[in-house]
């Protein structure tokens, strides 16, 4: 009996501090926690923490790991643990505790224990592997808050592999009598979509018995799903529409029970996330915007009440309306709506309004011209998240008349900036307008010197890359292009006069290679006066050592006459004995070169950037080398990962029968690859952008031409315009206040009253910061994408260019007349097009192909291409369609067939359809995709729609994915005006995922000398590159044992006759081109490989009307992505 | 997605953290400090909308935060949450730590980390907002605490039964169990 008062009296009072809940302050004085909390809070320095809780942790450490402890004493344990890791003190040896709390407490301590897990632990943690079984015990358990711990705790954190354990507890849960279980099994779902989207692709249906549950919170739960599915996917789900209106609908109306309203708001959560999957919904697709109209009305006629939420629910409404399919009344009031944010007192919600405007003024650029005056006092706003995002818009609406007044606003916020994150955005920002709009020359090398000293050492390295690039390769006027470097080389040698240590190291070197490059341009400039700037760079301390190869560089490109050959001796004493072997280099190859005159300017030539380098990329002047060390004896050499494998095979043992064939090809194709690169890497050796800009001299300005495409992709109409937007603006610039006085939007004039003092520099400063944005503003804002054409037109200077420029800047800013400009413009060109491919089509001569009616003789000829020539006979050009229709341009693609173009050696096969994937004014492109037993070939046709020939097309394909080497001899140099290049492909996978892609840029150069660029992107099914892999049982049995990566899952079999089995495995012979190895009774092997050589094996056994299949392959990931295909296969059978 | 819940107080203290994307301790406690460092130095009067905190990740991400007294609720949520909604999100989760405290204050986070975490999965569970209704977090959370209650008893009783002498000693401990209801 005493024993047992005894341990009343000890547990007392950890349980009375258990108890005092309320009334924290008085916490009870024996609670450890308590203790721990109230030393922390009196200690005053670090160091003195640090000592308290590495004490803390130890005595912890103790008490945990006795075996006296109890479950009790453990949960205060772990919540000191808890609040220990929080401080940023690890307490790694308390993790398997919190495991072994949660799974073996009490319901109480349970929580503690999960908390601890989901706290301490993340998903990869290789101990959470110990709590998949707790989790299915609780799953399982009746005590519904056990259910609902286990629940969470999958939701936070879940080994991805463990999933298939659990999921068949956590679907059984959709269906629980308890809404709040169902709520969250519906998230947890969810979250194992995120993480392994296969794994749950079969409960879709389940889904949307949660969309319509009775309870509203599951109903909300499932719109998480729903809105990442359609964001991923819209067009699977267009069907669910309407029932989102409906909802929405009756959201609206209120019928939801009151429950939900906050602040008196029908909830306002719920609204917001309908209103965002609407928005994806309704995105490019008419009918289904229609079916939104009315809701959308209703919602902004609602959400009148002054709340917080209410703003929310509108400004979701406005992003709704300005996304989906334009119904003019709705987006006036949308306007008003945005109106109302921006003018509003209440500063999250000015913010709101800057990102509504930042949004929409694409699409509507004079909805920022009514808020001129806004947004103009947001430039000045003490809060710099308000600056910030004002600048953003202006971003958005800079054209070549405010280019200078916004990039002066953007380098005054950055001047005074400290945050490296904002500096890297808008440093790129500023260096992007400045090459699409730059004025003049002057004002392009100042500001691009701005960015490269604010922007200093953290700045995208391609920024001064593209810069660099921009200077070598020039334009079509030599004059233009001269004046541009010397006035680089100017305005660096003074920089370099002043105080260059402060300057940061980029911008040193964008220095140092401009100096090498065209210090000789100016010509009073000494080139010893040069160099002795340049080694006074050397001599600073705060110059780094790369900084310097680019200075010993310039200055073996410099070095010339007799004081600057001594100035480099002198430089060359001290860097010849640098421990920096790059520095040593460099220093031994200006001392050779500044001896040897000649050898100099053999190997660094002048101008060098503006002549094409060739690089004999099979390095084939080795040849001889190598067959001489080879006839020695020496090894030939594999490639790096051949090499790795080899290794890894080496030491374990084989189990694989010997040498598939196809290992073979695969090294040989490596052979051929690697030198190229090994040739890149020894000619790079340190002065990367000269060379880079060498070899990409046939690849000009991708960059610029990428960034453009990207941001404003949604822009569909820019084509029709482009031309007449190259006929703006151009060369001489005026400054644009200037242009503001002479045709200020019209809009503005009746808002103009007569004003006070600071009120009319803010006038003035709108005037000058909206310039272009009137209603001739379509133009500006359409023409935006084509940033190069705009860069470079500064500097073409065709009679044609010239005088429609005095046209376009007298326009008066009349929307008609600027239409009739571009028509005209149109017109120019497209007459161009008719008068001479009407000459053409007159000649036209019946072919014998049956795929067109008409063809051109002529371009058939011309069209000689290696791949196109077998088959010239058929080689039509569609020139029939553009002589008959010049002006719609835009539909060109679509009524073309290349199907004749196709090269004959792939007639037999089957191919993909030929799908058009990018076009612009003068090429169009499509591709499709070959199967051939060995490989599948992506065939690229180009045609040029252009009336002139393109010389020195170079077409790059990229891929994450996809191993892509080009078929035949070389890729397309040109294609001839009216006809089509083709080019093949093979492609191989290098990581297996679901969809493959494919990216691309066509580059080119138009014969007026303005380089173009076409980027496209292909996608294709991973199941066009499985092939069946023919192997024996016992083959079979050897390579299942050898491969580690697989995946399980129970499938639906497919059910014609007798045998559901063999009916299944047909359909995934058939459709996935499996090879079925066996089928023993009622399982069945099944064994293919993904091209070029990467097998996987497939084991499936029929057992209670589910077919459990189990794949295996030595390719992480690949038994997912087939999973996913079989199942696919499967569904739609 | 709410990819981080931080609260700390206005010495940049931490009061509870919870991350919904897996991050290094080391990294943690600097996107704590870093956030701090952003935060704290704002103004009461400007927007309560922070973009691109370049360690939690790009300009994908927005830090929405409120500032109470004298602590700093933020939330670290990417470009699928609305931010007047989250920024409402947390007035209601602040709302029904005050009905659970009765006037919470900073003490009492601290000294109810474990309490508090257990509203806050009421209301956002592995990053996706569970609940916005206040009452209905607040029942969830009630339902624990009965049962903490009743273990609480439970373990009392049994101890109690077997000793008819120690009676008297639980008696004042009793009106110190009736503290445990408005929780």
């Amino acid at each position: 009996m005493s024993d047992v008062v005894e341990k009343t009296l000890t547990a007392l009072p950890s349980l009375l501090s258990l108890d005092s809940h309320s009334g924290s302050t008085k916490l009870s004085s024996s609670s450890k926690l308590g203790n721990l909390i109230r030393g922390i809070t009196e200690l005053t320095s670090k160091h003195e923490e640090e000592k308290l809780i590495q004490r803390e942790l130890a005595s912890i450490k103790e008490q945990v790991s006795s075996p006296n402890t109890s479950m009790r004493q453990m949960k205060e344990l772990m919540v000191r643990a808890i609040y220990c890791e929080m401080l940023g003190y690890e307490a790694s040896f308390s993790y398997i505790h919190a495991i072994k709390l949660a799974q073996q407490g009490t319901a109480l301590e349970k929580r503690v224990g999960y908390l601890a897990v989901s706290l301490f632990l993340n998903e990869s943690h290789e101990l959470l592997l110990l709590l998949v079984n707790t989790v299915l015990k609780d799953l399982q358990s009746t005590n519904l808050i056990e259910v609902c711990m286990a629940l969470t705790v999958v939701s936070q954190m879940f080994p991805k592999d463990m999933i298939p354990a659990i999921l068949p507890l956590v679907e059984e849960k959709l269906t629980h009598p308890k809404e709040i279980i169902r709520r969250k099994a519906v998230l947890a779902l969810y979250k194992f979509y995120l993480i392994a989207p296969n794994q749950v692709q079969h409960i879709h249906n389940k889904f949307r018995k949660a969309l319509c549950d009775k309870d509203p919170g599951v109903m909300t739960a499932s719109l998480h799903i729903y809105l990442q599915m359609i964001q991923e996917n819209p067009e699977g789900y267009k069907d669910l529409t309407a029932s989102f209106v409906t909802i929405l609908k009756q959201v609206v109306a209120g019928k939801l029970p009151m429950d939900f309203n906050y602040h008196s708001v029908p909830a306002p959560w719920l609204q917001i996330q309908l209103l965002r999957i609407l928005a994806f919904l309704g995105k490019n697709d008419q009918s289904s915007s229609e079916i939104m109209y009315d809701i959308l009305e209703e919602s902004l006629r609602r959400a009148e009440i002054n709340h917080n939420i209410t703003y929310a629910i509108l400004y979701e409404c406005v992003k709704c309306i300005y996304t989906i399919h334009p119904k003019s009344e709705l987006l006036e009031k949308a306007a008003k709506c945005i109106g109302n944010f921006v003018l509003s007192t209440k500063i999250n919600l000015k913010y709101l309004g800057l990102k509504a405007l930042t949004y929409v003024v694409q699409q509507d650029p004079k909805l920022a011209l009514q808020h001129q005056v806004t947004i103009i006092e947001c430039l000045d706003h003490p809060d710099l998240i308000i600056k910030r995002e004002t600048l953003e818009l202006l971003f958005r609406i800079t054209n070549a008349q405010n280019v200078a007044v916004i990039v002066e606003k953007m380098l005054e916020f950055l001047r005074g900036n400290k945050d490296d994150y904002t500096t890297i955005d808008l440093v790129g920002k500023v260096a992007e307008l400045a090459e699409k709009y730059a004025p003049n020359n002057e004002w392009f090398i100042e500001t691009m010197s701005t960015v490269f000293s604010v922007g200093g050492d953290t700045m995208q390295p391609d920024i001064p890359n593209s810069f660099l690039k921009l200077l070598s390769e020039g334009f079509d006027s030599v004059e233009e292009d001269r004046k541009l470097k010397l006035f680089a080389v100017d305005s660096y040698v003074s920089l370099l006069q002043g105080e260059p240590g402060k300057l940061p190291q980029r911008f040193l070197q964008v220095i140092s290679w401009v100096l090498g490059e065209y210090s000789y341009l100016r010509g009073e400039l000494d080139a010893a006066t040069v160099l002795r700037l340049l080694a006074k760079l050397l001599d600073t301390k705060s110059t780094s050592s790369e900084t310097k190869s680019w200075v010993l560089m310039a200055m073996t490109k410099v070095c010339e006459g007799g004081v600057g050959v001594s100035v480099a001796q002198e430089v060359c004493e001290t860097y010849s004995s640098s421990l920096d072997t790059a520095l040593r280099q460099r220093a031994q190859e200006l001392q050779h070169l500044s001896q040897d005159r000649d050898l100099r300017a053999k190997v660094l030539p002048r101008e060098a950037g503006s002549e094409p380098l060739e690089v004999d990329s099979s390095l084939s002047f080795l040849d001889g080398f190598v067959s001489e060390a080879l006839a020695a004896g020496a090894a030939p050499y594999k490639p790096h990962h051949q090499r790795q494998e080899e290794l890894a095979q080496a030491k374990a043992l084989s189990m694989e029968p010997y040498g598939l064939p196809i290992s073979m090809s695969s090294c040989s194709i490596a052979d051929r690859q690697s030198p190229t690169l090994l040739s890149v890497s020894s000619g790079l050796s340190g002065d990367s952008p000269s060379l880079s800009q060498k070899g990409g001299s046939t690849t000009p300005k991708l960059d610029g031409v990428k960034r453009v495409w990207g941001r404003q992709g949604y822009l569909v109409q820019t084509e029709p315009v482009e031309e007449s937007d190259l006929v703006e603006v151009t060369g001489p610039l005026q400054s644009p206040n200037q242009q503001a006085g002479a045709d200020g939007p019209p809009s503005q004039t009746p808002t103009l009253k007569p004003t006070p003092q600071p009120e009319q520099e803010k006038q003035q400063l709108a005037s000058s910061l909206f310039v272009g944005l009137g209603s001739q503003s379509s133009l500006c804002l359409m023409g935006k994408p084509e940033a190069t054409t705009q860069r470079f037109r500064r500097k073409a200077k065709g009679p044609v260019l010239s005088s429609s420029t005095g046209e376009q800047i007298s326009n008066s800013s009349v929307s008609a007349s600027s239409m009739a400009n571009n028509l005209l413009c149109n017109d120019l060109l497209d007459s161009n097009i008719t008068s001479e491919t009407a000459a053409p089509s007159l000649e036209q001569t019946p072919q014998l192909s049956r795929d067109l009616p008409a063809a051109n003789g002529a371009c058939a000829v011309e069209s000689t291409d290696r791949d196109v020539k077998e088959n010239s006979a058929s080689l039509i050009g569609d020139n029939r369609l553009v002589a008959a229709d010049p002006a719609p341009r835009g539909d060109r693609g679509k009524l073309k067939d290349f199907s004749a173009h196709l090269p004959a050696e792939f007639s037999g096969l089957c191919h993909s359809d030929i799908s058009p994937l990018a076009s612009n004014q003068s090429l169009d492109v499509s591709a499709c995709h070959v199967q051939k037993e060995d490989s599948l070939v992506l065939v690229v046709f180009m045609y040029n729609s252009s009336d002139d020939a393109i010389p020195h097309i170079l077409l790059e394909l990229r891929s994450d994915e996809l191993e892509v080497s080009c078929e035949g001899d070389s890729p397309v140099e040109e294609a001839r005006s009216r006809s089509v290049a083709v080019c093949q492909y093979s492609l191989t996978v290098k990581k297996p995922s679901v969809h493959v892609e494919v990216a691309g840029t066509v580059s080119y150069q138009l014969p007026v000398g303005t380089s173009q660029s076409v980027q496209f992107s292909y996608k294709l099914p991973l199941t066009s590159f499985i092939r069946p892999l023919t192997v024996s049982t016992e083959e079979y049995g050897t390579m299942w044992l050898d491969f580690s990566h697989d995946t399980k899952q129970k499938l639906t079999p497919i059910c014609l006759g007798q045998e559901p089995l063999m009916d299944t495995l047909n359909v995934l012979k058939k459709k996935l081109k499996l090879h079925v190895v066996e089928i023993i009774g009622m399982e069945g092997i099944v064994a293919c490989r993904v091209l070029r050589d990467q097998p996987c094996l497939m084991h499936c056994r029929l057992h209670a009307g589910a077919l459990s299949v189990w794949l295996r392959s030595p390719v992480p990931d690949l038994p997912d992505c087939l999973m996913y295909h079989c199942q696919r296969a499967l569904q739609e059978h | 997605m709410i990819k981080a819940i931080l609260i700390f107080n206005n010495h940049g203290k931490p009061r509870l953290i919870r991350f919904y994307q897996y991050f290094t301790e080391d990294m943690q406690q600097q996107i704590i400090r870093e956030t701090f460092h952003l935060v704290s130095k704002r103004d009461d009067n400007v927007c309560n909308f922070l973009e691109g905190g370049s360690l939690i990740g790009g300009s994908d991400y927005k830090l929405i935060y409120r500032h109470y007294a004298t602590l700093y609720f933020v939330f670290c949520v990417d470009s699928s949450e609305s931010e007047l909604g989250i920024l409402d999100l947390i007035q209601v989760f602040v709302e029904t730590l005050d009905k659970c405290f009765e006037n919470v204050c900073e003490l009492d986070l601290i000294f109810h980390m474990d309490k508090v975490h257990y509203i806050l999965q009421e209301v956002v569970m592995g990053g996706m907002v569970l609940e916005t209704n206040m009452n209905e977090i607040v029942a969830q959370v009630e339902v624990q605490n009965r049962l903490e209650k009743s273990e609480v008893l439970n373990c009392l009783f049994c101890h109690v039964n077997s000793s008819p002498i120690n009676r008297e000693a639980t008696k004042p401990a009793v009106p110190d169990q009736h503290r445990l209801r408005p929780l």
